[in-house]
């Protein structure tokens, strides 16, 4: 942000300005925000080449707000106590003027959040965008993810249903697989020696805040992004002001695009299936003494729980040494597997970005893409027989991916030759020559 | 501070003295500082262990008169399941006969009981905190005859010790005491 240097002009070649224009001047010499969203959002340069999988960033901030704005009005008729949660729910389903449609909205809204962004994420995957300058972004994108599965998970807890109890049994319960400490952990979570009023209490509190702090990162992560600009399919450096056209009105009309296509999707889901994607159990009130037959998380965590349930006692071939015990070690490895996105930068060191230039990469991408597809599939079934197995050779590929294939091609795949600049392959094609 | 010549004229800028000196101050402000931070983060955080009302809602007393043999009950204690087992001679038994047998969490059945005859048990999977079926005739009590919780599959024998599955401990025994023949405190 730069302060203009002088005050701003009484006039302008157009004459005398308006009364909104004025304010807007006096403003913008005072702090000049105006100047920093003509800057940030009007002028900023974009890549000219950016396809469709660049809608989802833009996406993933209009769902953040729509949750804020819809937990909000859902707050102002929720109890956060055990002995009224349910039945506060239930009230705003019943009860309260259009109380069913902001928490369908909300419910609902949860799981397009993690659609958006597990495709934004599948994309910087793909074209490489973690890869320098861009690590600090990536890191920041992971930091969200992290945020809002706290978030969606205590959530979950809120309605007080029998899935939200128990879920939250077993989920702060992984903490006591930690050696020593585990279980005065799992007590200090809970605030009692169950989850109970102090536990409901405390995630709803936090339920409040964590989106709030989501902002905060993202607001980081837009900073960061705007300080080299979008990756793009190409995954090369814009050469020349030939390469890059404005945000707006480009980008700001595509994504408006994208954002209709996307609410037919999430609404048509709000009123047509709107309890399609989550637990009939969920409308049972919180049981204390009843475990349901099958506790399954909501589908966007089910990966995790797979790669949770998949690990094994891990012993010593053949003498029977147990070296960690299966809890501990799947509760590592499900942590694992989203901490390792960390370290994705420096795992894949191959100074070519995009896939499209990468053969092996490209199938090897895909291959990952069904696993993670397939071990959601396994997370929501009992961890015996095929899904068990199918489970095991999953979270072997998952970390296979990032740990052996990714630094074996960056040091041996053969990349094809990447084009001069963004326009290049463009007037190529068109038969036209550069410059 | 005692008082020295270079420390405290203000002799040009900073003489290896001074330097020394105020880094000292620094140091020392940023200790106590961070000390004194950290010391107003505990009560933040300790807010979130139990309260008292919850700690002083710790015991409850049963009456076990009417129990029959082979029966089992649940009762809630500090918000979770207790599981009663009044145990049939065959499943002493049978629960002495296995204490050889190679478990996860090898333990004697008579260290687990007061009386033989009762077994009493936290009802909570050392797994990942499901309650384990089999205290109602009809559910399943996994392939050990004791209980078998659904979650991801552990089997618990007569006397509670985890046999098969991915929970690592026996299920726990809480503290409890028989106040006279016919009741039973739990806590
Ligand atoms: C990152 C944004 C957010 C996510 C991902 C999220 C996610 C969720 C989820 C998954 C549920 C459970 C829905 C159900 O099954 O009933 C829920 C419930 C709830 N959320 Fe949020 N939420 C977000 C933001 C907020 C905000 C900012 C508030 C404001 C206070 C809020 C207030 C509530 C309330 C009161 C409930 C309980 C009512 C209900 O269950 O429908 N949420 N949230
Ligand atoms: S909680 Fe019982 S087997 Fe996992």
């Amino acid at each position: 942000m730069t302060a203009p240097s002088e005050p701003p002009p009484a006039s302008s070649t157009k004459g005398k300005p308006g009364i909104i224009e004025q304010a807007k001047d006096w403003i913008d010499y005072r702090m000049p925000i105006f100047t920093f969203m003509e800057h940030e959002l009007n002028e900023y340069p974009t890549p000219k080449n950016l396809n469709y999988w660049w809608n989802f960033g833009s996406l993933a901030g209009i769902v953040l707000v729509i949750m804020i704005v819809t937990g909000i009005v859902l707050a102002m008729n929720y109890t956060p106590h055990v002995d009224h949660a349910f039945d506060s729910v239930e009230r705003i389903m019943r009860d309260v003027n259009y109380g069913w449609l902001i928490r369908y909205v909300h419910m609902n809204g949860a799981s397009m959040f993690f659609l958006v962004v597990y495709i934004h994420i599948f994309r910087g995957l793909y074209f490489g965008s973690y890869k320098p300058p861009r690590e600090l972004l990536w890191w920041l994108g992971i930091v969200i993810l992290l945020l809002m599965m706290m978030t969606s998970f205590m959530g979950y807890v809120l309605p007080w249903g029998q899935m939200s109890f128990w879920g939250a049994t077993v989920i702060t319960n992984l903490f006591s697989a930690i050696p020593l400490i585990g279980d005065a952990i799992v007590t200090w979570l809970w605030g009692g020696f169950s989850v109970g009023n102090p536990t409901l209490q405390r995630f709803f509190s936090l339920h409040y805040l964590l989106p709030f702090v989501i902002i905060g990162v993202v607001f980081l992560h837009l900073w960061a992004l705007h300080t080299h600009g979008s990756n793009n399919p190409l995954g090369i450096d814009r050469k020349s002001a030939k390469d890059s056209i404005p945000f707006h009105p480009y980008y700001t009309i595509k994504d408006l695009y994208g954002l209709g296509v996307f609410l037919i999707f999430y609404m048509g889901i709000v009123f047509f299936a709107p309890n399609a994607l989550g637990e009939a159990e969920n409308y049972v009130p919180a049981n204390p003494l009843l475990t349901p037959l099958e506790i399954v998380p909501e589908w966007y965590l089910l990966p995790y729980y797979a790669i949770l349930r998949s690990v094994p006692d891990i012993a010593i071939p053949f003498t029977g040494i147990v070296l960690m015990e299966a809890k501990l070690a799947g509760v590592i490895a499900m942590f694992g597997s989203i901490l390792i996105l960390f370290a994705l930068p420096w795992l894949d060191w191959s100074p070519v970005r995009s896939a499209r230039f990468r053969p092996i990469t490209k199938q090897l991408f895909w291959i990952f893409v069904v696993v993670c597809v397939v071990l959601g599939w396994v997370g929501a079934n009992k961890p015996e027989g095929w899904p068990l197995i199918i489970g095991r050779i999953g979270t072997a590929y998952y970390f296979a991916y990032f740990l052996v294939l990714m630094p074996l091609l960056a040091k041996f795949e053969k990349t094809r030759p990447l084009p001069e600049s963004i326009s290049e392959p463009v007037l190529r094609d068109r038969g036209e020559s550069g410059e | 501070m005692s008082q020295t010549a270079e420390g405290t004229a203000p002799q040009g800028p900073a003489g290896d003295d001074s330097q020394t000196r105020r880094d000292f101050l620094t140091l020392a402000t940023v200790t106590v500082g961070a000390a004194g931070a950290g010391l107003a983060v505990w009560p933040l955080i300790d807010t979130w262990n139990p309260a008292a009302d919850t700690l002083a809602l710790s015991s409850v007393e049963l009456d076990i008169k009417a129990i029959e043999p082979g029966q089992r009950i649940t009762v809630k204690w500090r918000g979770k399941p207790v599981f009663v087992d009044r145990r049939t001679p065959e499943r002493i038994k049978q629960a002495r006969a296995d204490d050889g047998a190679k478990m996860p969490d090898p333990q004697a059945d008579k260290d687990r009981v007061k009386k033989a005859e009762w077994l009493v048990l936290v009802g909570i999977c050392t797994h990942l905190g499901c309650v384990p079926l089999g205290q109602k005739t009809g559910q399943p009590r996994g392939d050990y005859g004791g209980w078998f919780c659904p979650c991801h599959g552990s089997h618990y024998d007569v006397s509670g010790r985890i046999r098969k599955g991915p929970a690592p401990n026996n299920l726990e025994v809480p503290e409890y005491s028989f106040l006279n023949e016919t009741t039973l405190r739990i806590g």
